[in-house]
């Protein structure tokens, strides 16, 4: 293990800060999706990048339940994507925002 | 520099590039493509960090269903390039991006920073076979069954509610 730990968090940090940036900035929203993807990714990093270094299995472990709520999230969010959809014909989150006062 | 380090900058830069454009992307699609390169790279690194189970279920869960299943959804609902904003989503888009550059120069002086002390700069332990199919399982089925058994459950209320929403009403 040449890498030192602190680089592998600041890799994950970085994608995570991009994912953000993409989170809050994008308007469709399937790519807000593929963003909060990009973000739990950025964690699973982190996750096995400290279990290789602690020498533990907890964190891999970890990282497939992470892996497990990321399917759940998008194919719940894809349903209400599709439901959406066919109601109001956008995908523009700009123009969803009935749940906002 | 040794090989590891190098494969680990080639792939950070990767990982990093590919994010970056998939932002900056303004087809879904095109986006789409971009964060299966970048779950490829990343994939790279698990097994560069010795996950190898994980490093293959970072493809066939990722980029094998979940991206699967976006693509199926942005060719289904046929969705076109984004349009450009206007001058509001403008101080919106430098307002996020400051706040980003911040938080990754934050996390960058916490884990790189103090002068050479902290234990993070070093090279870690020698890893062992640590993610192998066998020590996963004995972890999973082990110490971590309860939550394993949870998430059996998850996703079937997640299989149930993706159905109920999609089903056309009436």
């Amino acid at each position: 293990m040449d890498v030192p730990l602190a680089y592998y968090l600041c890799l994950s940090a970085a994608l995570f800060a991009i994912g953000a940036v993409g989170v809050l900035t994008r308007r469709n929203v399937i790519v807000v999706f593929m963003c909060i993807e990009l973000m739990l990714n950025a964690v699973n990093l982190t996750l096995i990048a400290f279990s290789a270094y602690l020498g533990s299995i907890a964190g891999q472990a970890l990282v497939l339940f992470v892996m497990a709520v990321a399917a759940a999230e998008s194919a719940v969010g894809l349903a209400i994507v599709i439901s959406v959809y066919r109601n109001r014909q956008t995908v523009n989150i700009d123009d969803i925002n009935i749940l906002k006062w | 520099m040794t090989v590891e380090s190098l494969v680990f900058f080639f792939l950070a830069a990767f990982a990093v590039t590919t994010a970056v454009l998939m932002i900056l992307e303004r087809s879904p699609l095109v986006s789409a493509i971009y964060l299966i390169a970048n779950f490829f790279a990343l994939a790279a690194l698990y097994l560069l960090l010795r996950a190898q189970l994980l490093a293959v279920l970072q493809i066939v869960v990722y980029t094998g269903a979940i991206m699967v299943l976006v693509i199926f959804v942005i060719m289904l609902l046929n969705l076109g390039d984004e349009a450009r904003g206007h001058r509001r989503v403008d101080l919106r888009t430098a307002v996020t991006v400051v706040l980003a550059a911040g938080f990754l120069a934050e996390v960058a002086y916490a884990v790189l920073g103090r002068g050479g002390r902290s234990p993070l700069r070093g090279p870690g332990p020698p890893a062992e076979a640590l993610g192998t199919v066998e020590s996963m399982g004995d972890a999973l089925f082990g110490k971590f069954l309860l939550p394993f058994e949870i998430t059996s459950l998850l996703l079937l209320a997640a299989i149930l509610g993706a159905v109920v929403l999609a089903r056309r009403r009436g």
